[in-house]
């Protein structure tokens, strides 16, 4: 796509990018954020689970996968509203 | 299994076909060997027939898919769906230590061995979003290619296959020594000659057809892992709770262990986090669980046998979306792996600490006769088992899982394929990249440029071999330690390949300089670390007035090795000239998923 103005690859790039650092963050708590407080979260109850065990084991997880397809999904979004999603 | 028959019509556009008629195939089968059990058939006989059949059926997916192209030797043509490519990369993944040691990690270190659970997922997160789209963009073959291009040369190139080869050939021989084990326990042969069996096994799957082969296989070997690892757990479930669903029903096995722990008086809960043995809360466990989180992701991130999965997609956006489903195929494993320590360490409390030692359950009688896998020391001579005499191995819990479950012995030779599936197929995937590396990257771009394609393939398939029997050979000395190894593994591809790739996407302004200094000096950072502290730990001492620096493990070593990487990256960058505006076009270029890659004049481009 030679004829794509600089402009519009910049603003492409930065929205792309907006969304690596969303994506990045929410990845930072799931990550390490949320289990730094797995003391204190054991003591509430969830589904039948210390809320801090239930985290790691599961809740992080699900939000691995989330992350993944919402990537995913937001990603096409921007690639379409700027034309440079693949034939 | 007629299943193959098809593969040769339109493979691609019948693949659901094709592997629902394949799983229905290994379920009947597996309900065969059941009934047949009943009729008396010895379990010697269930064994092999799990071990040979689907090694037999991973041979003829090789065969039938061996090929003559170079495209599809090496990116299996480039017509992987997102969907199959998931599944063929969480069987990629997902290795020996994932199938068999991980739960039993958790069995013995509760909440602190969630860390690999964690570690061994999160990852793909940084797959997704900061380099599968783009290196499927950049469109060629190996992970040092991407390196060679962007960072203008062949010093770039070399430096990436040292990373790859030092991080990829370890993890080869903890496969390799993975499949030893099963398959000397389940066929009865001597270890030495079950690593080489191994091999045979690894060789008919990757030889004739490379990627393309390997592809498939591993698609085939995800469901039989998967139906493998959630079958006894999900029966184990419902006989205790009434509900299929082992990864809702633990939370009550763990209320139950809560229980158990406070009558036993075990100081050290499960659930505890970040606890000494003690039960007090300890900083050293604190650091080195995150720094091990960290290490695994960012190590997940940047081992080339996974990122080239993703150069197999036919388009970018598909790269994306299959790495979606790469980490929904390996959740549905790594979320069961907690209910498994739960429910085995329930069963351990209630039905086995306690009693005397001449009634214990059948599978404890069965395991302790399996040299060095549970061990049980009558200390005080009271003929009671009380829970310090009672030493279990990890790499025991997923395989006596359906003993504790009392299921039939069809079961155990189910898990039995399940975790050779899981070897086979990692084993499989690494040997590819090393070979690749080595047959791509140095032969062909750097050795000989006018190879034909003949002679590339030959070349490529005696790398193949020739790597293969070096991994077997330094497994069947037995070095020790399967997890720590892959753990070494992750940390020498994070500090050595993740800084080059992400920066060389991500800033325009990285210079080749920079980015060679970074990425070595980040890898010579960890390895000498690992070493040091593993096989020199006095003369570390002595240098350093510490047996380790802030405390922290060697299997986290990437901790020292990722920021210096980055730091010297990001300094020199500045100190040095600005990539050239060709390059920077290059680098719009994959940025964006539709239309040509701006290839740079130094570049040699093939296809």
């Amino acid at each position: 796509m030679s004829e794509m103005s600089k402009d519009k690859m910049d603003s492409y790039w930065n929205e792309t990018k907006r969304l690596m650092w969303i994506i990045m963050a929410f990845w930072v708590f799931f990550s390490f954020v949320v289990h730094m407080f797995a003391i204190p979260l054991n003591n509430i109850v969830f589904l039948g689970f210390p809320l801090g065990f239930y985290m790691a084991a599961q809740g992080s997880l699900i939000a691995f996968v989330v992350l993944c397809f919402w990537n995913s999904s937001a990603q096409n979004k921007i690639d379409e509203k700027y034309g440079v999603a693949e034939d | 299994m007629a299943q193959q028959t098809a593969a040769k019509g339109d493979f691609i556009s019948n693949l659901g076909r094709i592997y629902a008629i394949y799983t229905g195939g290994f379920i009947g089968f597996t309900i065969l060997l059941a009934i047949l059990e009943q009729f008396g058939v010895p379990n010697k006989v269930i064994g092999y027939a799990f071990v040979f059949l689907t090694i037999g059926v991973y041979a003829l997916i090789g065969w039938v898919s061996r090929t003559a192209q170079l495209s599809e030797y090496y990116v299996a043509g480039r017509r992987v769906p997102a969907f199959y490519n998931g599944m063929a990369t969480g069987a990629d993944w997902m290795s020996a230590a994932s199938f068999i040691s991980m739960a039993g990690g958790l069995y013995l270190q509760g909440y602190d061995g969630i860390a690999y659970v964690l570690g061994w997922t999160g990852g793909y997160v940084l797959v997704a979003s900061l380099f599968a789209p783009y290196l499927r963009k950049f469109g060629q073959f190996t992970v040092p290619d991407f390196l060679g291009v962007r960072y203008e040369g062949n010093l770039a190139r070399v430096c990436g296959v040292i990373v790859l080869f030092s991080a990829s050939f370890t993890y080869i021989v903890a496969q390799t020594f993975g499949i030893g084990i099963i398959a000397s326990r389940f066929l009865g042969i001597s270890f030495e000659i079950a690593v080489f069996v191994g091999l045979v096994g690894i060789l008919v799957c990757s030889m004739l057809g490379g990627m393309r082969a390997v592809t498939w296989t591993q698609v085939a070997q995800y469901i039989i892992l998967i139906i493998a690892y959630l079958t006894p757990i999900v029966w184990l479930s419902t006989k205790k709770y009434g509900i299929p669903i082992p990864e809702l029903t633990y939370g009550q096995a763990l209320q139950d262990i809560a229980a158990l722990e406070s009558k036993l008086g075990v100081v050290k809960g499960h659930i505890a986090a970040f606890a000494d043995a003690k039960g007090q809360f300890s900083w050293d466990r604190f650091v080195n669980y995150f720094a091990l989180i960290l290490c695994l992701m960012v190590g997940t991130a940047s081992l080339p046998h996974i990122l080239m999965r993703y150069f197999t997609t036919p388009s970018v956006r598909e790269a994306r979306q299959s790495v979606g489903w790469s980490i929904f195929f390996i959740f549905l494993l790594y979320f069961t792996a907690p209910a498994y320590a739960a429910f085995a360490k329930l069963e351990v409390y209630s039905n086995v600490i306690g009693q005397p030692i001449a009634q214990l359950p059948a599978w404890v009688q069965n395991w302790s006769q399996v040299g060095g896998m549970l061990t049980i020391n009558d200390a005080n001579k009271d003929g009671i088992l009380q829970l310090a005499e009672l030493r279990i191995h990890q790499d025991i819990i997923v395989l006596s899982t359906p003993e504790i479950a009392g299921l039939p012995y069809v079961i155990s030779g189910l898990v039995a394929a399940g975790g050779l599936a899981a070897a086979l197929s990692t084993a499989d995937g690494l040997l590819l990249a090393i070979a690749n590396a080595l047959s791509h990257d140095i032969y062909y771009k750097m050795i000989d440029k006018t190879a034909s394609t003949a002679k590339r393939l030959i070349v490529a398939r005696a790398l193949l071999v020739i790597v293969a029997i070096c991994g077997a050979a330094v497994a069947s000395t037995r070095p020790s330690g399967i997890i720590q190894m892959v753990a070494w593994a992750f940390s020498l591809a994070a500090a050595g390949l993740f800084v080059p790739v992400v920066m060389g996407i991500w800033w325009k302004r990285t210079t080749t300089t920079a980015a060679i200094v970074g990425m070595m000096s980040g890898f010579v950072i960890c390895l000498y670390y690992l070493v040091m502290t593993r096989y020199y730990p006095e003369a570390f001492e002595a240098m350093w007035g510490t047996k380790l620096w802030f405390g922290i493990q060697n299997i986290s070593a990437a901790t020292f090795g990722l920021p210096v990487g980055f730091l010297l990256t990001w300094i020199l960058s500045y100190y040095t000239k600005a990539p050239s505006d060709e390059m920077q076009a290059f680098v719009d270029s994959i940025r964006r998923p539709k239309g040509e890659i701006a290839w740079t004049r130094g570049a040699q481009v093939h296809e």
